[in-house]
Formats: C-alpha cells, sequence, structure tokens
C-alpha cells in the first residue's frame, strides 16, 4: 500500500492535502477554544491580531475559531451527501444491469432526465419548499436526494461491462443466485470505480452544499464554509477591503478541491492500470 | 439522421421539462405547508400599512392556483399556465409579472454564459490537443498543471479573489453590477464598452475556472486518436504536420468534447449563477439571489422552469448537430 502510494504521487498528495486539513481541525479543536465562532463573542471587524489570529466578522465571530468548526462540518455534509449518494445509486445500478429489460429501462430513462436539469436549480426548489429550520444532517439529505443520479449512471455502465465477463457467466451457470452474482462477483470489481465515484460525488456534494449556502438557503446559525462565504458576501467583506474574512474559507474550500480532484485522479489511476499519463 | 434518434431525443426534451414542471408544482407541496400565503401575511403583517396589491394578489394566487379545486385539476391549469409561459405575478415586486423580470434579466446572463462558454470550449480544446502533440512547443506543457488545479476550483471562488486582486487592489476594474449605477441602459458605444469593462471579471472567473476541463478531455481523447492506424497511415503518406493535425487528429478527438458539452451545460449554467451572486452582475442569478432572499416564491419557480427549459433545449440542439459532425453515428439504425 505504502509502496503504491510513493508510485502514484496524485493520490498521495490528495490525500495528503485532506489529512492536513482534518489535522488542523483536529488540532484546533484541542489548542483554541471554538465558543468564539459564535457571534458576539468578540469586538466586530477586527484585523488579525495575537488575540484572534484570524481577525473577527461583522458580527464578532472570531474566525479561526469558526474555521476550525467550518472545515469538519463542511466534509461531514458532504461524506454523508456522497456516501448515501453513492449507495443509493449503486444498489439501483446493480439491480438494474443485473434484470436488465424494463427495470432497465425505467431506471436509464429518470437517470437521463433527471442529469438533464442542472441539480443546484431543483435543490433550490426543495430547499424553498421545506423552509423550515433544517439541521446540517438534514441538509446533507438534500443535496442527498440528488446525488445518486450520476453514481447511477457510470456505475449501471460498468457494471453492464462486468456482467458479460467469464466469471460472471461461470457463475450463473453453476446456479449462483442474483444476489449472490451482484455481491460476490460483479461488486468486488467495481471497487476501484465505486471509490472514484464515491470521491467525485463527496465533491460534487460539498459544491452544491456551498451554493445553496451562499444564496442563503443554508442552515444560517451552522459555522460551515458556505454559510462563512454567505456573510461575507451579505455584508460586502470585500468592498471593505476585509481579507481576514473571506481569504480563510477561500483558501480551505480550494485545497478541499483539490485534495478531491488529485484523489480522484489518484484513483482512476488505480482503476485503470492501461490508462498510463501522456504527461 | 435517423428519424428514430430524433424522436428519442425530442422525447427526452419532453420529459425533462415535464419533470421540471410537476416537480414545480408538487415540491412546494410536499412540505405540507403553504409558504406562498405565510410570505403573503407575513408581509402584510410587517409592513404595518395596508400594502397595495395584497388583497389582488391572494385573489390570485387563489385563482392561479384554485385552491378549492381537487389536486390534479390544479395540477391541469398549472401545467396550462406553464405551457402559456404564464408565471404569475412577483410577490415581492408586484404588479410585476415574473416573465417581465425574467425578459429583463435573461439577456445578460445568456450574454456572459454564452460569451465564457464558447471561448473556454474553444481555447480549452485546442489547448489540449496540442498538449497531446508530439510535435507542439515544450512551454506548452507547463501551462497543464496550473490549468488543471484551476478546473479543481469552483467559478465563484476565483471570482472571488479576482475581485479583490483586480478591483479592490488594483482598482482595475469595477467592483460589482453589470454596468456603472445610475447609468440608463442604451445602445450606445461608450455603454458597450462600459458593460463590457463590468463583464471582464466575471467572465474570467468562468473562462480560467473551465478551460482546464476541456483541456484534460481533450487530451486525452487526442492520446487515443494519436495510436489509431489511419494516423500511422496518414503520417506514412507524407501529410503536412498541419493536415495530420487538423484534418485527422482533432477533427476525431472533437466529436466527445461536443457531447461532453452537452453533459456539462448544467453545471456551466448552476456556476455562472453563482458568479452573478458574487459580483452582483444584473442577470438571472442574481435576480434567483434576491428573490430567495424576499422569498418571492413565483419568481423562483419560474427562474428554476425557464432555466431547466434553456439548459433542455441547448442540450436537445447539441445532440442533434451531433450526428452532423459525426458520420459514423448516421449509419447506427440507419
Amino acid at each position: 500500500m505504502l509502496r503504491y502510494l510513493r508510485r502514484n504521487r496524485q493520490l498521495l498528495a490528495g490525500l495528503t492535502l485532506i489529512a492536513l486539513l482534518l489535522v488542523f481541525a483536529g488540532v484546533g479543536r484541542l489548542v483554541w477554544d471554538t465558543a468564539q465562532g459564535a457571534p458576539l463573542s468578540g469586538p466586530p471587524n477586527r484585523p488579525p491580531s495575537w488575540e484572534h489570529p484570524l481577525g473577527t466578522d461583522r458580527q464578532g465571530r472570531d474566525l479561526l475559531a469558526v474555521m476550525i468548526e467550518a472545515t469538519p462540518l463542511t466534509l461531514y455534509i458532504g461524506l454523508l451527501a456522497g456516501s448515501l449518494g453513492v449507495a443509493i445509486g449503486t444498489a439501483l445500478a446493480l439491480v438494474a444491469a443485473y434484470k436488465g429489460g424494463r427495470v432497465d429501462a425505467i431506471m436509464r430513462g429518470v437517470v437521463d432526465v433527471g442529469l438533464t436539469i442542472p441539480p443546484l436549480l431543483l435543490l433550490i426548489l426543495l430547499a424553498v419548499s421545506l423552509n423550515t429550520g433544517l439541521t446540517v444532517s438534514q441538509m446533507a439529505l438534500v443535496v442527498a436526494s440528488l446525488a445518486w443520479l450520476f453514481p447511477a449512471r457510470t456505475i449501471r455502465a460498468q457494471a453492464l461491462s462486468i456482467k458479460e465477463r467469464a466469471y460472471v457467466q461461470v457463475a450463473r451457470l453453476s446456479g449462483a443466485s442474483g444476489a449472490k452474482i451482484i455481491f460476490l462477483e460483479i461488486m468486488p470489481n467495481l471497487l476501484p470505480y465505486l471509490a472514484a465515484t464515491f470521491v467525485g460525488a463527496v465533491s460534487a456534494a460539498i459544491l452544491a452544499s456551498i451554493g445553496l449556502e451562499i444564496l442563503g438557503l443554508g442552515v444560517i446559525e451552522a459555522n460551515t464554509l458556505g454559510i462563512t462565504l454567505y456573510w461575507v458576501n451579505y455584508y460586502s467583506a470585500l468592498l471593505h477591503g476585509m481579507w481576514w474574512w473571506f481569504l480563510p474559507p477561500v483558501i480551505i474550500i480550494i485545497l478541499l478541491f483539490i485534495g478531491l480532484f488529485l484523489i480522484s485522479a489518484g484513483l482512476d489511476d488505480l482503476a485503470n492500470p492501461r490508462r498510463r499519463r501522456a504527461v | 439522421m435517423p428519424i428514430r434518434y430524433v424522436l428519442q431525443r425530442l422525447g427526452l426534451f419532453v420529459a425533462v421539462v415535464w419533470a421540471a414542471a410537476t416537480l414545480n408544482f408538487f415540491l412546494p407541496r410536499i412540505s405540507g405547508q403553504d409558504p406562498v400565503r405565510e410570505k403573503l401575511m407575513q408581509q402584510a403583517a410587517s409592513s404595518g400599512y395596508v400594502h397595495t396589491g395584497i388583497n389582488e394578489m391572494v385573489e390570485e394566487y387563489q385563482r392561479q392556483f384554485g385552491l378549492d379545486q381537487p389536486l390534479w385539476r390544479q395540477y391541469l391549469t398549472y401545467l396550462e399556465n406553464v405551457a402559456r409561459f404564464d408565471f404569475g405575478y412577483s410577490i415581492a415586486n408586484y404588479p410585476r409579472t415574473v416573465v417581465s423580470i425574467l425578459a429583463d434579466s435573461l439577456p445578460w446572463t445568456i450574454g456572459l454564459l454564452l460569451i465564457t462558454t464558447i471561448l473556454a470550449f474553444a481555447i480549452g480544446t485546442l489547448a489540449g490537443a496540442l498538449l497531446a502533440w508530439p510535435r507542439s512547443p515544450r512551454f506548452l506543457q507547463y501551462l497543464f498543471p496550473p490549468l488543471l488545479t484551476l478546473s479543481a476550483i469552483p467559478f465563484f471562488l476565483l471570482g472571488l479573489v479576482l475581485i479583490y486582486i483586480f478591483a479592490f487592489q488594483l482598482r482595475l476594474l469595477p467592483l460589482f453590477g453589470g454596468y456603472t449605477p445610475g447609468r440608463f441602459p442604451e445602445l450606445s458605444l461608450s455603454f458597450a464598452l462600459d458593460v463590457g469593462k463590468h463583464a471582464v471579471l466575471p467572465a474570467l472567473s468562468i473562462l480560467l475556472a473551465s478551460l482546464g476541463f476541456w483541456a484534460l478531455g481533450m487530451r486525452g481523447m487526442m492520446v487515443t486518436v494519436e495510436g489509431e492506424d489511419y494516423m500511422t497511415f496518414a503520417e506514412a503518406a507524407g501529410f503536412k504536420d498541419r493536415t495530420l493535425f487538423f484534418s485527422y487528429a482533432l477533427r476525431n478527438a472533437l466529436l466527445p468534447q461536443t457531447t461532453a458539452l452537452g453533459l456539462s451545460l448544467g453545471q456551466l449554467l448552476s456556476g455562472a449563477l453563482l458568479v452573478e451572486v458574487i459580483f452582483s452582475f444584473p442577470g438571472i442569478g442574481s435576480v434567483l439571489y434576491n428573490a430567495i432572499r424576499q422569498f418571492d416564491y413565483f419568481l423562483i419557480q419560474g427562474i428554476v422552469f425557464t432555466i431547466v427549459l434553456g439548459v433542455t433545449f441547448a442540450t436537445l440542439i447539441l445532440d442533434l448537430i451531433y450526428p452532423l459532425l459525426d458520420p459514423r453515428i448516421t449509419y447506427e439504425r440507419g
């Protein structure tokens, strides 16, 4: 495993970035008082100082405390929505690919229609309709409600090609049940794809949640990276030159996306060893 | 073009538009509460004075949804209204209709998105093709890692950084808006220049962040095409390098790029909406942002449906162009 990581430098770099962010959040929680992330816990609009290393925002939140809280919370939304999406999408894809016929046709129709509609818009509609003080986990569920579509499409295509392989035929001829073939023959061979799809789904879910939050449809009282950007936009922090307010969330989000992107590129390499990079 | 393929695409188009209208109708109802009425009541209560038009609005609302009628009747009425592009009145900007607000803001969004998408697609695709071409200049290879890194960053984050550097620190370009405040939109050169100046940063944030995506896809396809037998043949036949690049490699690698364009339209658009919010660009994204803040439900519904319609229509057009670009598809089921 370690030897493989040394060769797959993209995967290593991506994992390191995400690990660094988690270490920041973990250590930060131990050495810094995160209660200062609440509004009115300090003087407003202060640039970075010893007392507040990242300064404070317009409502007197200590931004270091906010970042320590927000980084894992945003990751949590992405992980919850992403894993639900991949689990549901994979289950549907496997059943559709294995059964074929009408089940497959219906699944494909629903996925085709669903993927044509820009997901952010449906999420906006859903979030506006619910409009009752959502919790962070419920918000992740809202995002997950569309996160299964893309995994369903890609996993179905992979499962269809695996289904035709000789070892699946052998298992079928030797009388294995449908569930057994799906879980013992097809599933293990899908694992590298599943991992890559999962990382993609997490990153898409984080992007969607931040999008909703910037538009003001997030959990307003929660300290997430997207909500911080919402306040940045709401109070025009840019026009007041309060760089300490918007740079930390921007940098953390950028590191998060680059980390996830590198991991998914690295996993892609793992899934298709033949597709070696030309450069 | 086989008729079966056209019918299939048209069917998908109709299905998506229908699904969008249906979700627009049913989603507000699954929550069991009536957000529109709540908003109207809240507005009436908070404004203190008698809000002009509130009675008409409630009446309009009752009439439009026919709340006393059975659900399936309401649903059919809604579909009928949507088919006539009648989304009712804006709650926050009564008596303006949703359609008139859309008509004001759509050109801004379409202009921004069309120009940036075409530029990003053209430049990114060409860059990707050159990156995979063995005889292209070496310095191009150094362009790739930064492009790739930028493509992992959401548009609006890049926008924030660009505003801070170019508008706030260097003061080269305006901070926000679509034109200088106080100016009246008119058809003149100076106004066009003003709009252009305001559009540079929003356009740049979309352009820079999407170049890498196109370059990456194109490079992968070029590598595959270069391994094909007809490339070896063409090379052995002694064609000029330029001919090899454009007529043999690029042309064949371009086809999957076009499909990718169709598939990513929705994503591009969602990204552009948020860029508009960050820049207060007067397009549909900013209207949506304000509508959400004011809980202008009809406006939100109208925007969602219009955007879905637009994206689906663009996808349909691309799907219909695709077989023309790739003669191989025509013979599939001829």
